[in-house]
């Protein structure tokens, strides 16, 4: 566990800055929380809307129950306590995208109660963060004000859609703790398929509340910024949210608790609206929806269905395959690289403790470099997991080396080709016949007789340059290892 | 031969059978007497060609003597709460406009599925809000019943007002209806006809323009009690579209009505000899015991200790759902819309046109009572009471088959004599809210008059599920109280 420090030092003295998260997660469902209207994102306006969703006189919410599957599946997930019965309640206020004139969530019985999530800093220390809870709730429509000079558009088809509401409690001390535990969550999400996580589509966003308190005092009033919507905007809302906070403390002021707003392309925060006009939602127990009762069976049926979780993983890769704790934790984050990972591992020849290290090592350098280069995701990798193996493969056997693979992995990120083929047709492979490399190496000794005396009377650094010329000879196809063993005979004598 | 429309629903379904007359006959002279009685205001939407062409339809059916459907050909009315697919359906509010709604409710659908035939949509109270059909937009439902050699026009009771008074004047063989605080049981009190509340969670609420959600429940208004029991048959269903319906099965409800009610134990609630209570009614009360008595039932005093509180409940938690229900009643999507220059004045505009004064009345009340601050005092406190209440007839039915009452405090009140204050107003429903609040099945039976010449009627709570029951109870009082008959001798002779 973590107990270094985050202090801020402001003109006054040092700062602790406390942030607790709030992260609207869109479930992966084919229809809505409660009704059978379809979430396709991206649909023409209003064509994806129920009579339930539109709020229609006499219509009533039925609840999905694949949406119940997955947020039991989050919950378990978030190392969380899974609630037998849980309410749907009505959180009623008017606007022209909630066409119920109210919101169904769950406020005082929550479908998951506590749990934790595990982050891992780049210091490489572990931090617990706890979660209070997560509930369901279905998501508004959308307005839309920039269509009409005097007219706002109303788009339902986001009315209805089921959203998991995470709350942290606040355990964060940092921007960088915020930032790795919304990429932690983001990644648990898309592992367990309850989730897509992309926050540009708006699938997870997050409200994120801040405070500051000097070191051991109780927290300060906190400001809650609304609807992140990705990591790096995060990073500049709590960024600016403590010099904006630190500035009013530092000259006696007081913090207004507020909901704000994050502005990006200005990079501040501005306030929406102050408590006295916060909404007074008048929570009560939807009539239409009787309790969610879960019966064990149901929850253990669901539990089963999960998949290995990234921190299980992780710790797998670390064992199994004795794999350093980076290179597994950078393996195991994140769904897709997983997923490349453990392709490539089914088409190695062998796979040993060396050939998975070495497979390790290109994903991480050689992939993760060309990805970069290309700003490419790793799902749409040039190079696929069974033509990555192969050419581990093919080091592994020794008919390439390691340099001439990094030759032939350039040119199958430009081709697209199999290693095999590119190894064949440019004549790649490695020349392991030792009369051959015993040829070569009498010629490069005859050229090279001075160096061979200067050599035998003890100067052994210039064997690394004989192997050099015999390798310049080969065009680098000569095995190293061969070309060690005949050239050391060979000076011997 | 009598009238036709002076026919049950279960006279007219075997005169269709026997061929006595045929189903455009029928319908054509309730479309007659609908035209007829208009000035009761009973219709808001007459639809007297979707009518005949349901009927022709029937016809052709009973020619080819086909399996019949058990409602074949038998014109009825429905309440203008249950929203019918590209019919105009206004919940008597004007924020609802020209609403046509793209589907059908599922009761009304179990209707049309076995047979019946739409002759309208019927007046109430706005939002079935109301006692007395006076709140609606379409104007005040007038009762056929008067007073001899008096003018003063009565109201029909609420909130479906139009649905009794169409059964009353014979414009309809039978009607459908809401109740969320006595809405069916107290305007048939008023209109000397039959109105059965099931059990919560018995008919589907799907389609139903949402009162009180966990307290609104559809049931029949009829003639008589067998009418009530061929209706509720139909209407009841297990639906997969409302999360509160019941999955419980549907009996025959007329093949109970076997008029054997010895050994039953009748309870009378002694707390429900409420302030107010008209003398003539508490005369009733004693009658209807004696009737049960001599049926060979057992007669036993009960309590139900929180009967006080229930009211003042009711008044909470009704307001508190209705608040939140006509929300959506904004002006975006459907219905009226008052434009203004900003959404939160499109809001009050539209709202403020829209519905009105007892639906404000009661979203004020409502909001109130779900606020920051004022909730635990009132919404929770009144939820806990509702559990009580709950309490209190799980108890008593531990004892007791079933539960007899008078249906109302006090007969019809003239239009224009009406209490002008809402809570007086309110003590209209004090002895029928309880059952909603439990979710229990009630009835009530029409028994006596009052002497000027008003109708006066019995209600009969049962356990949940077990509306066989209080139906057969009913059953029996009706032939005990001779109502029909002395209503007759009554007309005649004015």
């Amino acid at each position: 566990m973590s107990e270094k420090n985050n202090y801020i030092q402001g003109k006054t003295g040092p700062w602790e800055v406390v942030i607790g998260l709030e992260v609207h997660a869109q479930i992966t469902s084919k229809a809505k929380l409660f009704s059978g209207a379809s979430t396709v994102f991206g649909g023409d306006p209003n064509t994806q809307v129920s009579f339930i969703d539109a709020g229609f006189p006499g219509m009533l919410p039925l609840i999905n129950n694949f949406c119940v599957e997955q947020a039991i599946k989050t919950g378990f997930g978030l190392n969380a306590q899974i609630n037998k019965i849980s309410i749907f309640d009505r959180k009623n206020y008017f606007y022209a995208d909630l066409p119920q004139g109210y919101q169904i969530s769950q406020h005082l019985y929550p479908i998951v109660g506590k749990g934790y999530l595990e982050i891992e800093l780049e210091d490489g220390t572990v931090k617990r963060i706890n979660i209070t809870r997560l509930h369901l709730e279905q998501d508004a429509g959308k307005s839309i004000h920039d269509q009409h000079p005097n007219k706002s558009y109303i788009d339902l088809n986001r009315s209805g859609i089921a959203l998991m509401e995470i709350v942290s409690e606040p355990d964060i001390r940092s921007v960088e703790e915020a930032q790795a535990y919304i990429k932690k969550l983001r990644g648990l999400l898309r592992y367990l398929g309850t989730c897509d996580g992309n926050m540009e589509q708006g699938s997870l966003r997050a409200d994120v509340n801040v405070s500051l308190r000097r070191p051991g005092e109780d927290y300060g009033t906190r400001a809650e910024i609304k609807n992140v919507n990705s990591v790096r905007f995060m990073g500049q809302a709590i960024t600016y949210e403590i010099q904006r906070q630190m500035e009013i403390l530092e000259n006696g002021g007081q913090i207004d608790q507020e909901t704000r707003l994050f502005d990006a392309s200005k990079g501040i925060t501005r306030s929406m609206r102050n408590k006295e006009n916060a909404h007074d939602y008048r929570y009560f127990p939807d009539p239409d929806l009787p309790p969610l009762v879960l019966s064990d069976e149901e929850i253990e049926r669901i539990r089963a269905l999960l998949p290995e979780l990234p921190d299980a993983k992780k710790a797998r890769f670390i064992r199994d395959y004795q794999l350093s704790a980076y290179d597994a934790g950078v393996l195991s984050s994140e769904l897709e690289t997983v997923s490349y990972f453990e392709t490539a591992l089914k088409h190695l020849k062998e796979a040993n403790e060396k050939s998975i290290k070495q497979l390790a090592n290109w994903i991480i350098g050689e992939l993760f470099a060309a990805l970069n280069r290309d700003s490419l995701l790793i799902e749409a990798s040039k190079v696929s997991p069974q033509s990555l193996a192969e050419l581990i493969n093919f080091i592994y056997e020794g008919t390439i080396s390691g340099r001439l693979a990094k030759d032939i992995f350039t040119e199958m990120w430009e081709t697209g080709e199999h290693p095999d083929k590119i190894i064949n047709a440019k004549g790649l492979v490695q020349v392991s016949d030792e009369g051959e490399i015993a040829t070569v190496i009498e010629k490069i000794l005859n050229e090279n007789q001075d160096k061979v005396m200067e050599y035998q009377s003890g100067k052994d650094k210039l064997f690394g340059f004989f192997v050099g010329q015999v390798m310049k000879v080969m065009q680098g196809k000569g095995n190293p290892t061969i070309i060690n063993k005949v050239l050391l005979e060979k000076l011997k004598s | 031969m009598t009238k036709l429309t002076e026919l049950t629903l279960c006279e007219a379904r075997d005169g269709l059978v026997n061929k006595q007359f045929s189903a455009q006959e029928l319908t054509q002279a309730h479309i007659e007497k609908i035209e007829e009685t208009r000035a009761l205001n009973a219709y808001i939407t007459e639809t007297p060609d979707i009518a005949l062409k349901m009927a022709q339809a029937s016809d052709e059916k009973l020619a080819k003597k086909e399996e019949l459907r058990p409602l074949e050909g038998l014109p009825i009315g429905i309440k203008d709460l249950f929203c019918t697919k590209d019919i105009r359906t206004t919940a008597a509010s004007k924020i609802l406009d020209d609403y046509k709604p793209q589907y059908e409710s599922t009761v009304t659908q179990n209707l049309w599925d076995a047979g019946a035939v739409l002759l309208g949509k019927l007046n109430l109270d706005e939002f079935a809000m109301g006692s007395s059909n006076l709140t609606s937009a379409y104007g005040p439902v007038i009762s056929p019943w008067k007073i001899e050699g008096n003018d003063r026009q009565f109201v029909p009771g609420g909130s479906s007002g139009g649905s009794v008074a169409a059964v009353a004047a014979g414009s309809a063989l039978a009607t459908t209806g809401t109740d969320t605080g006595g809405s069916i049981r107290q305007p048939a009190a008023f209109a000397g006809i039959v109105g059965l509340k099931p059990t919560y969670g018995r008919c589907s609420r799907y389609g139903i323009v949402a009162f009180a959600s966990s307290l609104d429940q559809a049931g029949p208004l009829t003639k008589d009690v067998r009418d009530a029991a061929l209706m509720l048959k139909i209407m009841a269903s297990h639906d997969p579209k409302d999360a509160t319906s019941a999955t419980i099965p549907v009996p025959d409800f007329e093949k109970l009505l076997s008029g054997n009610i010895s050994k039953l134990k009748i309870g009378i609630p002694k707390e429900y000899r409420v302030e107010g209570l008209n003398p003539e009614i508490d005369a009733l009360w004693a009658q209807g015991i004696e009737w049960l008595k001599s049926a060979g039932a057992e007669i036993q005093e009960i309590s139900l200790p929180h009967t006080k509180y229930a009211l003042p409940t009711y008044y909470i938690l009704a307001p508190a759902e209705a608040s939140s229900n006509l929300a959506r009643y904004d002006g975006v999507r459907f219905g009226l819309r008052v434009p203004g220059q900003t959404l939160d004045e499109l809001y009050e505009l539209t709202r403020a046109e829209g519905f009105g004064k007892e639906v404000k009345r009661r979203i004020m009340i409502g909001t109130y009572v779900l606020s920051a601050g004022y909730y635990d005092a009132y919404y929770l406190k009144a939820q806990k009471i509702r559990r009580l209440i709950q309490q209190d007839f799980e108890e008593a039915f531990k004892k007791v088959d079933v539960i007899l009452t008078p249906t109302t405090p006090t007969a019809a009140f003239a239009i224009g004599e009406e209490p002008k204050d809402p809570v007086t107003m309110y003590m209209n429903d004090v002895l029928t809210v309880p059952a909603n609040l439990a979710g229990i099945p009630g009835l009530s039976v029409p028994a006596s008059f009052t002497k000027e010449g008003l109708p006066l009627g019995l209600q009969i709570l049962g356990p949940a599920f077990e509306e066989g029951r209080i139906l057969n109870v009913g059953y029996v009082l009706e032939q005990a109280a001779q109502f029909k008959e002395k209503a007759l001798k009554l007309r005649t002779s004015t």
